[in-house]
């Protein structure tokens, strides 16, 4: 495995007699996202601040690049830290300054840009984020959301190598929840910065994670892919991740990943040899040009539209389903064979059509005050499967069958099909 | 048993010292926070001042005399011409005691240029703008601002405190100087026009008593106390979150009271000390 980017060696910290951080291990890789999990109060913020130097272990060490952080001289720690963004949890937006200001502060007093240089970094971040009309407001003029957007912008705008969201979606309704880690991944992916995220949100954060580092009890207990994660045994997935899965759950209507799971094995292993079920793969195609479209979201909502859409056909016929990627749902029939699942689907494409892609369309409009046109694509695809096989192999089998089963263009307010 | 008898005696001998040790504990205790806080204040104000010089600071002096020194011109003008009506009508009366009501220009000019012109505008300005340093930059603490700024590679002790310093050094001889002016005018007010002293008498008085020294004098005790209450405010502001006695708001809202009382205390006895060394 290539080097970690950031490496933390037996980091201990505490507050008086508290300890806070007791002997933490864990790497963090470049060009990644890595997201800290872990129950409120747990020290995840204080692990975040070691990692910028708002704090400094009580023992232990910390490395960037394979160095100590503690054995670099000023200059070169300093030019470390220098490609290290932060966006905290409450924002920490000067409330003195417009949302503009705020976002050329860190321009304007660490480098030797010009006026109109500065003034065209902003406006562009104020544009990615979609604060064009905040732009002259204060903070406290704005809602939860646009602060959050705002700090994401004052955090992007020195093109960071490293970006650090301390509980970015925190204080949000879901859609925004994800509609903010939508927006992180997508700048994730087109900057190409490494992320390193603090969240509760799961199962949303694992859609966007190349990598989950586990804090429980003081301690890094487990680090490894969402996937990895899934088969993880130890006490903190019973007390974390249950519990939060259980209220994403009740907010959303939708299995989580591991709910999915359980069900598909519990109904499946109940049926005799030679029975089949079927699975279905939806995608909303180009996600990222839809965000372009009519922005995160407008686009957040499109999704969970969709999402309802699929639950409310599916789950009258016994089917279940789950959000596998921030686009993708799979659903599962366990009763149909491939014939009878075709024509639920072809029910299905029917209704969409029908009625689906306005509600989808309808959900997006709201949130928009874009008049620009989009395109959203519905892919599906379905496989048979056996009880006996591994439900990933029926996945991609599916998924390996998608073809456009509906399309929406918008031409302004207009949309044709 | 002989065991628990000497525990127990030394146990009573242990309270018996605690208890007469207890007060000199609480003074040393307090003197050595005094020491160490006075320490900490003159490092902090050295990293500031030595941040004045850096560039991209222009701008915010501007902004800081702006808030500092233009915006308590009017509480300035206020209690300068009251204090001075105050003192040409007090001086007046105890001056025809003595058939020495010629002198009064004299008294008004030199009590208001030596001493109650730069301690009364520095008392003034603590309250006024002291205050609103301390508490907003106590805000920014609490709220995460100097972190971020931190983050940012924005140096806060440059970007916050150093401009105020030097706002603070700028705006109090000016306003100083205001206040003996408006002040004296005050004088002239209660005891030639409303009392009937002469004024031409008043304003030669004033003309020929004050020397360029006295002037100095005053304006250096200015600069003293500028530099006194900016950094008293700009600690107190700085270091709210390491408050022992509250968190949050409450640390903020001590710190303020803090800053004006410590800051109105410091100038009365640095005053007391400079007019020692210069008189």
């Amino acid at each position: 495995m290539e080097n970690p980017l950031i490496e933390f060696k037996d980091v201990t910290k505490r507050f008086g007699a508290r300890s806070v951080l007791e002997r933490v291990n864990l790497q963090i890789y470049e060009g990644e996202v890595t997201t800290i999990i872990g129950l409120s109060g747990s020290g995840k913020s204080v692990l975040l601040k070691h990692i910028i130097g708002l704090l400094k272990p009580d023992e232990g060490t910390i490395l960037f690049r394979g160095k100590p952080l503690s054995e670099m001289k000023k200059s070169e720690s300093a030019s470390n830290l220098a490609q290290i963004s932060y966006m905290f949890q409450d924002n920490a937006l000067f409330d003195s300054l417009t949302v503009y200001e705020n976002i050329a502060l860190p321009l304007k007093e660490t480098t030797n840009l010009n006026k109109a240089e500065i003034n065209s970094r902003v406006m562009a971040r104020i544009e990615q984020t979609e604060l064009e009309d905040a732009a002259r407001k204060y903070p406290s003029e704005l809602s939860g959301g646009m602060q959050k957007r705002a700090a994401l912008a004052r955090a992007l705008v020195t093109d960071p190598r490293i970006v650090l969201f301390d509980e970015p979606t925190s204080g949000q309704d879901p859609v925004r929840k994800n509609a903010i880690l939508g927006m992180i991944a997508q700048y994730q992916r087109k900057f190409g910065f490494t992320a390193i995220l603090v969240s509760h949100e799961i199962p949303d954060v694992y859609f966007i994670s190349n990598r989950i580092l586990a804090l429980y009890e003081r301690s890094i207990v487990f680090q490894g892919s969402p996937e990895e994660l899934e088969n993880f045994d130890h006490p903190f997935k019973d007390e974390v991740i249950r519990s939060l899965e259980g209220l994403q759950n009740e907010l959303t209507g939708l299995y989580s990943k591991r709910q999915f799971k359980v069900m598909h094995h519990v109904q499946l292993t109940q049926k005799t040899n030679g029975t089949t079920y079927c699975v279905a793969v939806f995608s909303l195609d180009d996600l990222d040009v839809i965000r372009m479209g009519v922005g995160h979201d407008a686009a957040q909502v499109a999704i969970r539209t969709l999402r309802i859409t699929i639950d409310r056909h599916f789950g009258a016929i016994g089917g279940f389903s789950t959000r596998r990627h921030t686009n993708e749902f799979v659903t599962v029939l366990p009763y149909s064979n491939l014939t009878e699942a075709e024509n639920i689907l072809k029910d299905f494409v029917e209704d969409f059509q029908e009625r689906g892609i306005h509600d989808v369309w309808a959900g997006a409009r709201r949130q928009t005050e874009s008049a620009g046109c989009v395109e959203f694509t519905l892919l599906a695809g379905i496989a048979q499967g056996q009880p006996v096989a591994d439900i990933d192999s029926v996945i991609d089998a599916a998924k390996s069958q998608q073809k456009e089963i509906a399309r929406l263009r918008c031409d302004g307010r207009r949309l044709s099909r | 048993m002989a065991l628990d008898a000497d525990s127990e005696n030394s146990k009573t001998g242990w309270q018996l010292g605690r208890l007469l040790t207890g007060p000199f504990a609480v003074v040393g205790r307090a003197a050595i926070g005094w020491v160490d806080n006075l320490g900490a204040s003159a490092i902090f104000l050295l990293l500031a001042f030595l941040k004045i010089f850096r560039s991209k600071q222009m701008l915010k002096i501007v902004q800081q005399v702006y808030y500092i020194g233009a915006r308590s011109t009017m509480i300035i003008v206020l209690v300068s011409f009251f204090t001075g009506m105050v003192l040409g009508l007090q001086s007046y009366h105890a001056l025809v005691k003595f058939g020495a009501q010629g002198a009064l220009g004299t008294l008004v000019a030199l009590t208001l240029v030596r001493e109650l012109g730069p301690v009364l505008t520095a008392i003034m300005i603590a309250a006024r703008a002291g205050s609103a340093i301390t508490a907003e930059i106590g805000i920014q603490r609490i709220s995460e601002q100097i972190d971020a700024l931190d983050t940012m590679r924005i140096d806060p002790l440059r970007y916050l405190v150093s401009p105020r310093i030097t706002a603070s050094i700028i705006s109090f001889p000016l306003l100083t100087a205001l206040f003996d002016l408006v002040g004296i005018i005050g004088g002239y007010v209660s005891g030639v026009l409303l009392l009937g002293a002469n004024a031409s008498t008043y304003v030669y008085r004033v003309q020929t008593s004050m020397e360029l020294k006295d002037i100095t004098d005053g304006l250096i005790k200015a600069v003293v106390f500028a530099v006194i209450v900016s950094t008293v405010c700009c600690y107190q502001g700085y270091f709210t979150h390491t408050r022992a006695d509250g968190h949050g708001a409450k640390a903020v809202g001590l710190s303020t009271t803090s800053a004006v009382v410590l800051s109105c205390v410091l100038i009365l006895v640095s005053d007391y000390i400079v007019t020692s060394l210069l008189i």
